[in-house]
């Protein structure tokens, strides 16, 4: 009797005195944000990525095993600007954890800390599933990358407090590592500056504008509507009189409509990682920028 | 002199007083005080860090361009070329669209829909072969073109701590119907949330979705017969969700119970409730799956309705007593890498069965007779739904139910003969459902669906129905 009070005591002490101790439970809507997640928090956080970059992002289900995640999550990373209106709100409702609701410390959007690029004026569905506050694949500029890991390393030291001192101390070394790696990519990536592409999403807009990339023509005749088999009769013609020099794909993006166009224009197609995992060796947000600039080099050769 | 002094007095006396008074609560305010300090102080930090970022970057930048003009390399146009930087760090708080008081609204959608049928049976002659006729949804609707519900929906965050939607069915004979309109939690600790108002019952899969999420046009029969269309609660749903890695949700419903196959109760109380259980996780990343187990009690109270005797005489029936369904419901989509822009695929099934137990009462002539009544009663259906190409979407569906063996008193006792229950004759209703759909954007949905519908028995009703849906508004996010 004594000794099952004795167990039944001790389970409920590592019960109560567990979760004190674990790391902070982290889910990322994204695979960059959980690997800069990751980056700041070493082991002091427990990063689950609810996306991985073959998925598109505008379209995820707000399937079980997320809303697990959710309900266990002390900060739920996400890059904001409604890229996640179609799933994310649902996940937050669903998983009866008042933390990680919006405007609560464990409700970190990367793209509030951001001037978006292309905040239309007017927003209409005519237009496409357009964004109203700004294209929100903002992490393909590195600087935003800086931007955001600035504020979320002061976010994991709020949530974490105790350890305050160690994310501070993860982020300047983030900071130092990634500022210095940045000028290394813009030294190498200048022979890049001003090459014609055509891309399928309007979300290379980031590397684009940052690598000064000039972004002739979107398969995508509108955001998120796929070509219709006049628009492309059309881009052939418009841009076999002045040729880009490359199309770009994510890994995410089918490459049907890419390699069509490839084939009738004779221009070769770049597959980029687009996230971490997008390709082998973008494994981390480092050699993700690292093979995205070497098979931007590697194609315009 | 001496009056103005016993006055100072009095204040002294009076301000100590408050002194003594107010002390304990100084303190705590003293740390309220300090944690708001704290608070943003922290919140001046992140800001802070965003702006040191930005200094360092820009830092970065000018040693770059300056280091590229140095080396003058690159002609000085292109070091004019250099690109901004696409984003500056932003004061934390960002507005909120707008202003004023509008800013306050809730989202908005709308979505239109409307079909056109062509039936080779006269849908006034429906009915579900076995099955007591369970009110309005039963049936595959009007014959030629009408205007399907036009869906109004308003949802909001209320406080901090409630969420509020309002779903109203605008139908194309010019009724309102309230749909839903709950309130829910968000601010509750341990995984609990509260759901209250009257909202669609959590039981099985395919209840909780609004018709415009459908992948028919159409219910599956046994939703038909089971609940006349889908259950709504006017009450109350507590739901918790498991602190687990694999999803666990457990919740329990109760209400007033005034739809099928309940009766609302003549005095005050609840009428029953559900029990719900919900399981569900990823099998590597590109299949998810979710399996639930409901459990519905109600009581009924002359839940009525008039059987044709094969005479042509109408003989009014009434159920009285218990009434039970048990729902097993799974679900399993599937796309490559998780990724459903070109395949997917979403298998989904639900088997539901009854058990009531009560008395039967008969009206025929004006004369009332009452025997015991038991029935077993269950059905299911299988659907697949394959997207084999963007925007292109092809399904199929196979309903079956069973009517089972029923026990009527009145029958068994030999007070009347089985031919004066025509509706609750032992029968097996089937029927095969296919359908295509193009989705030119997220937003638009054209359906095509035929089916070969037994659900009558004798006749089969051929239904070739197309089907518009359109969605406009606030960006409307779906459950699994």
């Amino acid at each position: 009797m004594n000794s099952i009070v004795k167990i039944a005591a001790a389970i409920l002490i590592a019960a109560v005195t567990l979760p004190a101790q674990a790391a902070i439970r982290v889910l990322a809507t994204t695979p960059e944000w959980a690997a800069l997640t990751r980056e700041l928090g070493g082991d002091k956080v427990d990063v689950y990525a609810a996306t991985s970059a073959f998925q598109d992002v505008h379209r995820v289900d707000a399937k079980p095993s997320l809303v697990a995640r959710a309900r266990n999550a002390d900060l739920v990373v996400a890059a904001g600007a409604e890229l996640e209106i179609g799933w994310l709100p649902v996940l937050l409702r669903e998983s009866g954890n008042a933390r990680i609701q919006p405007g609560n410390p464990g409700n970190f959007e990367a793209d509030t800390n951001l001037r978006l690029l292309e905040v239309p004026s007017a927003v209409d569905r005519s237009m496409g599933d357009v964004h109203p506050l700004g294209n929100p694949h903002a992490h393909l500029d590195p600087h935003n990358i800086a931007i955001v890991a600035a504020a979320l390393s002061a976010r994991l030291a709020t949530l974490d407090a105790a350890n305050a001192s160690y994310y501070q101390g993860r982020g300047s070394d983030f900071q130092s590592r990634w500022q210095a790696a940045i000028v290394r990519w813009e030294q190498q990536a200048a022979p890049l500056k001003g090459v014609p592409v055509v891309v399928i999403h309007r979300d290379q807009a980031y590397l684009c504008h940052w690598l000064g990339l000039r972004e002739v023509a979107a398969i995508e005749p509108k955001p998120g509507v796929p070509p219709s088999s006049s628009y492309l009769a059309e881009l052939v013609t418009k841009l076999s009189a002045a040729p880009p020099k490359l199309i770009l794909r994510n890994a995410y993006n089918d490459s049907k409509a890419a390699d069509w166009l490839s084939e009738r224009i004779h221009v070769p197609v770049v597959l980029l990682p687009y996230s971490v995992g997008g390709t082998p060796a973008a494994h981390d947000l480092f050699t993700l920028f690292d093979d995205t600039i070497a098979r931007l080099l590697g194609a315009v050769k | 002199m001496i009056r103005y002094k016993a006055i100072g007095v009095l204040r002294l006396a009076a301000l100590s007083l408050l002194a003594l008074a107010v002390m304990p609560a100084r303190a705590s305010e003293l740390s309220e005080l300090r944690s708001e300090l704290d608070a943003v102080k922290s919140s001046y930090q992140e800001e802070l860090s965003a702006l040191e970022a930005r200094v360092a970057q820009l830092e970065s930048q000018l040693a770059a361009a300056s280091s590229a003009a140095a080396s003058s390399a690159a002609p000085p146009v292109a070091a004019a070329e250099v690109p901004a930087p696409a984003a500056v760090a932003l004061p934390p708080s960002v507005p909120g669209g707008g202003g004023g008081q509008n800013a306050f609204n809730p989202a908005i959608s709308v979505i239109l829909g409307g079909r056109y049928a062509q039936l080779s049976e006269d849908p006034a002659t429906y009915r579900i072969a076995g099955f007591m006729p369970a009110g309005e949804g039963v049936g595959p609707g009007p014959r030629g073109f009408t205007l399907g519900e036009s869906e109004l929906s308003l949802a909001a965050n209320v406080d901090p701590y409630f969420f509020a939607n309002l779903t109203t069915a605008i139908t194309g004979d010019n009724s309102i119907s309230v749909e839903e309109a709950y309130v829910k939690t968000f601010a509750l600790p341990s995984g609990l949330s509260i759901k209250a108002g009257r909202f669609f019952s959590g039981l099985g899969y395919l209840n909780e979705v609004h018709s415009h999420a459908w992948d028919f046009v159409d219910q599956p029969l046994i939703y038909q017969a089971m609940f006349g269309g889908q259950l709504a609660q006017d009450g109350a749903q507590l739901k918790w969700v498991a602190p687990t890695d694999i999803f666990v949700e457990l919740g329990a419903e109760t209400g007033n119970g005034a739809q099928f196959p309940r009766t609302s109760l003549q005095g005050n109380g609840l009428n029953g409730g559900a029990l719900l259980a919900h399981v569900g996780d990823d099998i590597g990343d590109s299949t998810s799956w979710r399996l639930g187990l409901s459990w519905l009690d109600a009581r009924a109270e002359d839940r009525s309705f008039t059987d044709i005797t094969a005479g042509g005489v109408p003989n009014d029936e009434a159920f009285t007593g218990d009434s039970h369904t048990w729902v097993v419901d799974g679900i399993l989509k599937w796309s490559p890498h998780g990724n459903a822009n070109v395949h997917s695929l979403k298998l989904q099934a639900e088997y539901l069965q009854r058990t009531e137990d009560g008395q039967l009462a008969a009206t025929i002539n004006q004369l009332t007779l009452s025997a015991p009544y038991r029935s077993r009663q269950s059905g299911w259906y299988a659907q697949g739904v394959y997207q084999f190409m963007p925007r292109w979407r092809f399904g199929a569906r196979y309903d079956a139910l069973d009517s089972g063996s029923t026990y009527i008193g009145l029958i068994d006792s030999g007070l009347l003969p089985p031919i004066s229950f025509p509706t609750l004759a032992p029968a097996k209703p089937t029927r095969v459902s296919v359908m295509f759909d193009w989705n030119p954007s997220e937003f638009t949905r054209l359906r095509a669906q035929y089916a070969w519908d037994d659900a009558r028995l004798d006749l089969r009703d051929r239904q070739l129905m197309l089907q518009y849906l359109y969605s406009i508004g606030a960006h409307g996010a779906h459950k699994f």
